[in-house]
């Protein structure tokens, strides 16, 4: 029964960081990328606007970020509950 | 000799070098690498390191289209092309957060292993199979057309020709090595792609902003002293010649968001993606090189759009408005190559280049932008060599990921599981290795007969990803009362609509001609309509669920099973 608990508890941290982590991600592709570039196309940086920016370079860049964050999250919950063997 | 003489080696000559090197090089790593068993043949042994996981993931990822194509999409689309950029990179993150540290806990060969298991079902496994074999012919054809072409505007054989030496070449490394051969040629194969893109891309960077790094050069100013912006420029050049402005694109936001998530979703759903994954040996190093993957991807996805601007304004510079006679040589010899085309209509000996289709003179295919970028540019005769040997590298290696998916689905999935269960592991070896010969042969014929819709087709394979597996996988791992009966309903109702959205807006078949695009639903083209195919399918999947008795105890505990990382054994059947 612990190791059910155990199990449980792991799941439930790793679901809130998925959802965080996703809602980064639609936040930058389909936020800025496509439903706010408009606006944030009046914003420049250097020969950039910064929708467009988001849309061809930004949102991959923020992608990579995002799966190397989860790898760390994850690598330490692993440890935390005993399943990193 | 004498144009050795004259003129150095020669583009052609560099070429061949090349190429020749490359070739070998791929056969050398097959011969070392061969398969003695299934499992090095399905999954490379599961014992890859993350590293060599995420090269190979990342050149069987990028083909013939990622490598030739896609900057010149953009460079005619501008910010519309960013579906591409976004779409393609953004599945990752699904990839990683999502599916691959659970398949790889699960342990098992193939996509449909997952789903026949998870469902408990045949019936599940088979429609795995079908949509599995689905998608992955659809796009190996178009691969296999990719080598041909290459092949011939370099090579200077036919585009047939082209298509059998590529079929050779994958057909010995794929048949010998299988996944374990694959693996190690695809980390070879990104070095040379990698290379071969981003040298000319530095070139012409420098040439044009000063700046030796392409993401940045593109927002920078130009060399010429104006003090000018660069993308400033090619909007004010693309608004002169009545385009719309490139920095803002012309798609309706609908349409943009959906072919975004479309894509997104179905390269999460990709049989030869996800495969990749099975070859690590712990679900953190699925995880891990998820992320390198992705990485090495966004090399080239982040350099892409700046090609794509310099290319862009490079051709209009160059040839806007310009004599015709006074023409560089690389246009008159791609003319050859029927792949630009200049019609005097006004007969002023003038190329007018203009948005308006009934007074522009001029036809640029976009894979031009790509191939010929190096001889607009002006770049030494090596580096158009090399754009040759990495647009071979990016179609080969991907052509061998979904070859091996497909000879996976029938001797693993079919005949291994459904047909004769008893057959032995080396009859599976044998079977295994003439499936990957049928399929070479069949993508072969698609490449030298490529049925017209061969091209429309393979831009859909997404949609039909999205459509049918993503949601039954996601649904199998998140979902632990999700039963056969909703997801087989759900992926059967999910690529049914596609298919019939697919023939009747993007192939015509329904009607006289084809729909206008103001009859789209929604105003959704059929490249975005997978994410609507997707949502059926979850909606399907979740009602029939409702409807029906939840799985057996021993399945619901395989679920809680993969949801922890410890454990993950080796693959086995």
């Amino acid at each position: 029964m612990a190791d059910k608990k155990n199990a449980k508890a792991y799941w439930k941290e790793n679901i809130r960081y998925v959802l965080i982590l996703m809602a980064v991600w639609f936040i930058v592709s389909f936020g800025a990328g496509i439903l706010f570039k408009d606006a944030l196309n009046s914003v420049k940086i250097g020969g950039f606007k910064l929708g467009f920016w988001f849309a061809q370079q930004g949102s991959m860049y923020v992608f990579v970020v995002l799966i190397f964050v989860y790898v760390r999250l994850m690598n330490k919950l692993d440890k935390k509950y005993g399943y990193d063997v | 000799m004498y144009s050795l003489l004259a003129e150095g080696i020669g583009v052609q000559n560099w070429t061949y070098i090349l190429v020749g090197i490359t070739f070998t090089l791929y056969i050398g790593i097959a011969i070392w690498s061969r398969a003695g068993s299934t499992k090095e043949f399905y999954v490379a042994g599961g014992g890859v390191s993350p590293l060599a996981n995420g090269m190979a993931t990342a050149a069987d990822w990028m083909s013939a289209a990622s490598f030739i194509s896609m900057a010149g999409i953009i460079s005619f689309a501008g910010y519309d092309g960013a579906v591409y950029l976004m779409g393609w990179t953004g599945g990752y993150v699904l990839l990683a957060l999502l599916l691959a540290p659970y398949l790889r806990k699960f342990g098992k060969f193939t996509v449909p292993d997952f789903i026949g298991d998870r469902y408990y079902s045949k019936t599940a496994r088979i429609v795995a199979v079908f949509c599995a074999l689905l998608v992955s012919f659809t796009y190996v054809a178009g691969q296999m057309r990719g080598v041909g072409i290459v092949f011939s505007r370099f090579l200077e054989v036919d585009i047939n020709t082209g298509v059998i030496i590529g079929m050779l070449i994958v057909l010995f490394y794929a048949v010998l090595g299988g996944m374990k051969g694959i693996t190690y040629t695809q980390v070879a194969q990104y070095c040379v792609l990698i290379f071969a893109f981003m040298v000319p891309a530095i070139f012409v960077s420098i040439q044009m902003t000063g700046n030796p790094i392409p993401q940045l050069g593109f927002g920078g100013e130009l060399t010429d002293g104006s003090g000018t912006y660069l993308l400033d420029k090619l909007d004010g050049l693309s608004t002169q010649l009545g385009f719309s402005e490139y920095t803002e694109g012309s798609k309706p936001l609908i349409d943009v968001f959906a072919i975004t998530l479309a894509l997104m979703v179905g390269t999460a759903g990709l049989p030869h993606v996800i495969v990749r994954f099975f070859t690590v040996k712990r679900v953190k190093d699925a995880r891990k090189s998820a992320g390198i993957a992705l990485l090495l991807i966004v090399l080239l996805y982040s350099t892409a759009p700046a090609v794509a601007v310099f290319a862009r304004t490079n051709m209009i510079e160059t040839v806007s408005n310009k004599p015709y006679v006074d023409v560089p040589d690389w246009f008159t010899k791609w003319e050859t190559t029927g792949l630009i085309s200049f019609t005097d209509k006004n007969k002023d000996g003038l190329i007018k280049y203009v948005a308006n289709k009934e007074q522009n003179e001029l036809v640029v295919d976009r894979d031009i932008m790509v191939l010929a970028n190096p001889e607009i540019a002006n770049l030494p005769d090596w580096v158009i060599a090399l754009v040759a040997a990495g647009g071979l590298a990016a179609a080969l290696s991907t052509a061998a990921g979904l070859l091996l998916v497909i000879s996976a689905s029938v001797s693993h999935d079919l005949i291994k599981k459904i047909i004769n269960p008893k057959i032995s592991e080396k009859g599976e070896l044998i079977a295994a290795r003439l499936s990957a010969v049928g399929a070479v042969c069949v993508a072969g014929y698609f490449g030298i007969n490529p049925p017209g819709f061969v091209a429309a087709v393979v831009a859909l394979a997404f949609g039909l990803a999205a459509a049918s597996f993503f949601p039954a996988i996601i649904l199998g791992i998140f979902y632990k009362r999700m039963n056969k009966e909703g997801a087989i309903a759900g992926m059967v109702v999910g690529i049914t609509a596609m298919l019939l959205y697919m023939i009747k807006y993007k192939l015509g078949w329904f009607d006289e001609t084809l729909p206008d695009k103001s009859e789209w639903w929604f105003g959704i083209s059929p490249e975005g309509f997978g994410s609507i195919a997707m949502l059926l399918n979850f909606i399907v999947s979740i009602v029939i669920m409702k409807l029906t008795p939840a799985p057996p105890e021993d399945v619901q505990e395989i679920v809680e099973n993969i949801r922890i990382p410890s454990g993950a054994g080796e693959a086995t059947h």
